[in-house]
């Protein structure tokens, strides 16, 4: 198991050695440094905080500044931590994405674009009304009745409305590595991956 | 485009050309400027079981779409009195070759017109 962070550069297709044509999601991953072991004497649970994407030393503040310096890591814009690693990499450590392979399962984790304010139809996949005579010629996106009269005399929670979409935490999995280039720090994975162009990704070795 | 992902599609444009080089024989592996209305003819790699055979389609190119890697020609013939149409990815590396046999002189870029007429027809229009 491994895992690492990267940013998504876009998508294009390619040709696998089997002649096959894939669209595939470019992302630029690590190299990303161990910057803190969290055991369970000290922290309660196991992790690895890893740190990505260099920076300059004077856009640090100090509280991470200091962070970085008890790991001798040079400043990074991005930490992250991964359960995932604990007892894998230790502190000196650099993961880069030469611990992965064409053909590795992922799991892929980003923060989805933001859609805004939604209506149902599109926000949660209602039919809409579906018809303009009847009297209901002004309301084809409406979510129609939202619960029943005196009994219960409510709305229940969780009733699915129309709101804010998008910006939120979501993660793929199965997602698979068609293609490394690890001079370039470059994984090439099968398919699309949520959150926008340059947008911080976690990528985990399932 | 990001310069990277563009450097990616570069990359992967020159390997099918390479690829075409190895197995060329006598046909050119450079694939020429050819617009909607040309006649082409396309030499296409097919694979049956464990052995490798070429497969000419010829007919007319009615529209070409997408950019980079993407791009994609469509090319139409008359096969036995029934139209046959089909899409080739531009790089790919199933293409051995294509030669352009005549360049047709068309106004529109997709000639999607073309499929309700006859071979005769078509012949008048692309002339």
């Amino acid at each position: 198991m491994s895992a690492i962070l990267g940013r998504k550069l876009g998508m294009t297709s390619i040709f696998t050695e089997d002649g096959q044509f894939v669209p595939v999601t470019v992302i630029e991953a690590g190299p990303c440094p161990v910057v803190q072991v969290k055991t369970k004497e000290n922290d309660g649970y196991e992790a690895v905080q890893l740190g990505y994407e260099a920076i300059a030393e004077r856009k640090l503040n100090q509280p991470k500044a200091g962070h970085l310096a008890k790991a001798g890591v040079a400043p990074v814009r991005h930490l992250k931590e991964f359960r995932h690693l604990a007892n894998k990499v230790f502190l000196g450590d650099i993961v880069t994405v030469d611990s992965f392979a064409a053909g590795d399962k992922l799991r892929v984790t980003s923060t989805s674009k933001g859609k805004g304010f939604q209506g149902v139809v599109r926000r949660h996949h209602f039919g809409g009304v579906g018809m303009t005579t009847h009297g209901q010629s002004d309301r084809p996106r409406a979510p129609g009745s939202i619960g029943s009269s005196s009994y219960p005399s409510r709305v229940f929670k969780g009733m699915r409305m129309a709101g804010r979409m998008g910006g939120t935490r979501v993660t793929v999995r199965n997602i698979s590595v068609v293609r490394v280039i690890p001079d370039q720090n470059l994984l090439m994975v099968r398919g699309s991956i949520p959150g926008p162009i340059n947008g911080l990704v976690e990528i985990i070795k399932l | 485009m990001n310069p990277i992902i563009r450097r990616i599609e570069e990359q992967a444009a020159a390997e099918a050309f390479e690829f075409r080089k190895t197995k060329a024989g006598e046909a050119s592996p450079e694939i020429p400027d050819f617009r909607p209305g040309d006649t082409v003819k396309i030499a296409v790699r097919v694979v049956e079981g464990d052995k490798e055979r070429i497969q000419n389609f010829q007919g007319v190119v009615i529209a070409r779409r997408g950019s980079g890697m993407n791009e994609t020609f469509r090319v139409r013939k008359t096969s036995n009195g029934v139209g046959v149409e089909r899409i080739f990815p531009i790089h790919s590396p199933t293409i051995q070759s294509l030669t352009v046999l005549k360049s047709g002189s068309v106004r529109r870029a997709k000639l999607y017109y073309l499929r309700g007429m006859s071979d005769k027809k078509i012949r008048q229009k692309l002339s």
